[in-house]
């Protein structure tokens, strides 16, 4: 059994495929159903990848159709990969169930088949990215990960969506754009595009001095290219437009997983492709600080200036960005593990967000302009106390899992040269400015003010309650239990670089 | 060896590496979308030249055996070219939805300048 578990990755990509096909021919409910289940199983062969894992403690390299090395297209698993698809798909699944009452409104009749053919073939791209050993294989999937997004930004068909869905594919095209040519400068140099067989002939190189050049532009391209894909300042622009426009559980899976995966995607090139060593080395980890923290800054304020939910909320995870690339920045093993947690954290955190923010926007007459929401939580209750979840999980508060990242953060950069004191002060403000517009929010849909008569108490939507409750509760027992994940993150990073 | 040496030898890089540059900022600056794609393909394009010029070893045949020479001195590298291949049909997919994206904002606005797309998509009432 130990030994079959090894299919489990390819099994889980292929079903996916398999389902995104079959969705062709079914009709709206079927779809749907399929859609779910099929993230449930995944989940259920990531969950059981990653126990097998623990269980021997160590990873497994797959050979695709059994051919070796320089041939043949290999999957790797060790820890953080079946952690990060398993997290993945658990978003998914709630992002998809709970975003349910928009999904039906949203979509045009006859398209929502679509929606669940876009969503099965992001879960594909994800589980790869979060799987593959080819570096190439890397760049198709990221691509496929691009029009699969797009499509489930634009599947609302307005006016200002198919711009948000054109302005997204513009900035994406331009990061894949420079990721491959990143790639292409390093097989150039190297001759390989497996994980393993790159990562020994770069250290040959950078032992011996050669292609030093080639080497660096070749690290910063694919460092640039996944910066921008990610949307790291100052490359956030089309945030708010993408994410405020698009149905939640569109921007939910957006800002929640597609986001991460290309971060995982950078944390696999660092560790796996070209060493620790060899990628700090080229200081690209200053410049990526840096970013990371004005993003950090710059998104909190200009969130602080919206005066609407759905924007406000957009910025934000610009800011939450930010604090990955801070930790990246950091450039020890201390700070990639925040990183890491982090990117747990504001995966389960945003979409709740999302979803609850467009309950409450549906409980105020369809504005989420603040000055409606007013007492929104009060007309929907669920809405009001997942959203206060989310907001007190990102604002860092303890028992939540948005509060461990920060004193990781923190932490580690106690122990790095130069960068504890910024570090420190950023998060400090960030914290600041979290509580000011997240608390705010709060606040306002709790006043106990009626200023919409009109407006009665909404019916509770099992799906939304179900899919918000199951991101509660996976967010409160991380919070609560954060110690397992910090060794899984740890190990897995000790996996990673061997 | 000094850096730039050996611009000479690799002209194709370099011409590649300019045509990469020409789409890239054709891609992000260019305010027609019709021009934008045609820039994301002239951007592809340059990477296509790049990888098939570092496949491509002189004096070498294609690697198609049909007189039984199985002899590898005998081909050039056919990974590139593979790669190549891949591609070309991502960037051929990428291509098509960002042509059907613009013909909906071209229905829908009747221009295709993303500039005023965008001014016309923000002040149609309060409706996002």
């Amino acid at each position: 059994m130990i030994d079959f578990i090894r299919n489990f990755p390819f099994f889980s990509i292929i079903l996916s495929l398999c389902c995104a096909v079959t969705t062709f021919v079914l009709p709206k409910k079927p779809a749907r159903i399929l859609s779910l289940s099929l993230f449930g199983v995944c989940m259920a062969l990531s969950g059981a990848t990653l126990l097998r894992n623990l269980y021997t403690g160590e990873g497994f390299v797959y050979r695709m159709g059994h051919f070796d090395a320089p041939f043949g297209n290999e999957i790797a698993a060790g820890l953080l990969e079946p952690a990060c698809a398993l997290l993945f798909g658990t978003v998914l699944f709630c992002s998809v169930l709970a975003g349910k009452e928009r999904l039906l409104t949203d979509i045009a009749p006859g398209k929502e088949r679509f929606y669940y053919i876009m969503a099965d073939l992001a879960h594909v791209a994800l589980l790869a990215l979060c799987y593959t050993n080819d570096i190439f294989t890397g760049y198709v999937f990221v691509e496929i990960c691009t029009l699969s997004s797009a499509g489930l930004l634009m599947i609302r068909g307005t006016g200002k969506s198919l711009a948000a869905a054109t302005r997204y594919m513009i900035f994406s095209l331009i990061g894949s754009g420079l990721f491959l040519l990143g790639v292409i400068f390093l097989y150039g140099i190297t001759g390989h595009l497996l994980f393993p067989q790159l990562h020994e002939t770069v250290a040959e190189i950078h032992a011996a001095g050669t292609y030093a050049v080639p080497l660096l532009i070749s690290a910063a391209l694919m460092t640039g290219g996944l910066a921008v894909k990610s949307g790291l300042f100052p490359f956030h622009f089309w945030m708010p437009d993408t994410y405020g426009t698009a149905t939640p559980s569109s921007s939910g899976i957006l800002s929640g997983v597609i986001s991460k995966a290309y971060i995982f995607l950078l944390l696999k090139v660092i560790y796996r492709v070209l060493g620790t060593d060899v990628y700090f080395a080229t200081g690209a980890q200053n410049i990526l600080y840096l970013f990371g923290v004005c993003g950090i800054v710059i998104g909190s304020l200009s969130a602080i200036r919206q005066t609407r939910l759905s924007r406000m909320v957009a910025y934000s995870s610009a800011a939450q960005i930010g604090y990955i690339y801070m930790g990246i920045g950091l450039g020890s093993a201390a700070g990639i593990t925040a990183s890491f947690f982090q990117i747990f954290a504001h995966a389960l955190t945003k979409p709740l967000l999302f979803l609850s923010g467009a309950k409450l926007r549906a409980a105020s007459g369809g504005s989420d302009a603040f000055r409606d929401l007013r007492g929104a939580a009060h007309r929907d209750r669920g809405a009001g106390l997942a959203f206060a979840v989310g907001s007190l999980s990102m604002i860092g508060l303890p028992i939540f899992a948005g509060f461990i990242p920060k004193l990781l953060f923190a932490l580690a950069a106690m122990d790095s040269y130069g960068k504890a004191i910024p570090t420190l002060v950023v998060l400090a403000v960030s914290t600041i400015l979290n509580v000011i517009y997240f608390l705010h929010t709060v606040i306002t849909i709790y006043l106990p003010v009626n200023t919409q008569p009109q407006l009665s108490r909404r019916r509770p939507d099992a799906a939304f309650l179900v899919g918000a409750l199951l991101l509660v509760v996976i967010n409160v027992a991380i919070g609560m239990h954060s110690q397992p994940i910090t060794s899984l993150i740890e190990q897995g990073l000790s996996l990673f670089a061997d | 060896m000094r850096f730039g040496e050996n611009g000479l030898i690799n002209f194709e890089e370099m011409a590649a590496i300019i045509l990469f540059a020409i789409g890239f900022t054709t891609l992000l600056f260019n305010r027609n979308l019709i021009k934008k794609i045609i820039g994301m393909n002239i951007m592809d394009t340059g990477v296509y030249l790049f990888l098939a010029s570092m496949g491509f070893i002189f004096d070498r045949e294609a690697p198609i055996i049909t007189d039984g020479v199985t002899d590898a001195d005998r081909y050039i590298n056919p990974i590139p070219s593979g790669l190549v291949l891949t591609g070309i049909v991502v960037s051929v997919s990428v291509t098509a939805l960002m042509l059907s994206l613009t013909v909906r904002l071209y229905e829908k606005y009747r221009t295709l300048n993303l500039d005023e797309i965008y001014m016309l998509s923000h002040n149609r009432g309060g409706k996002p």
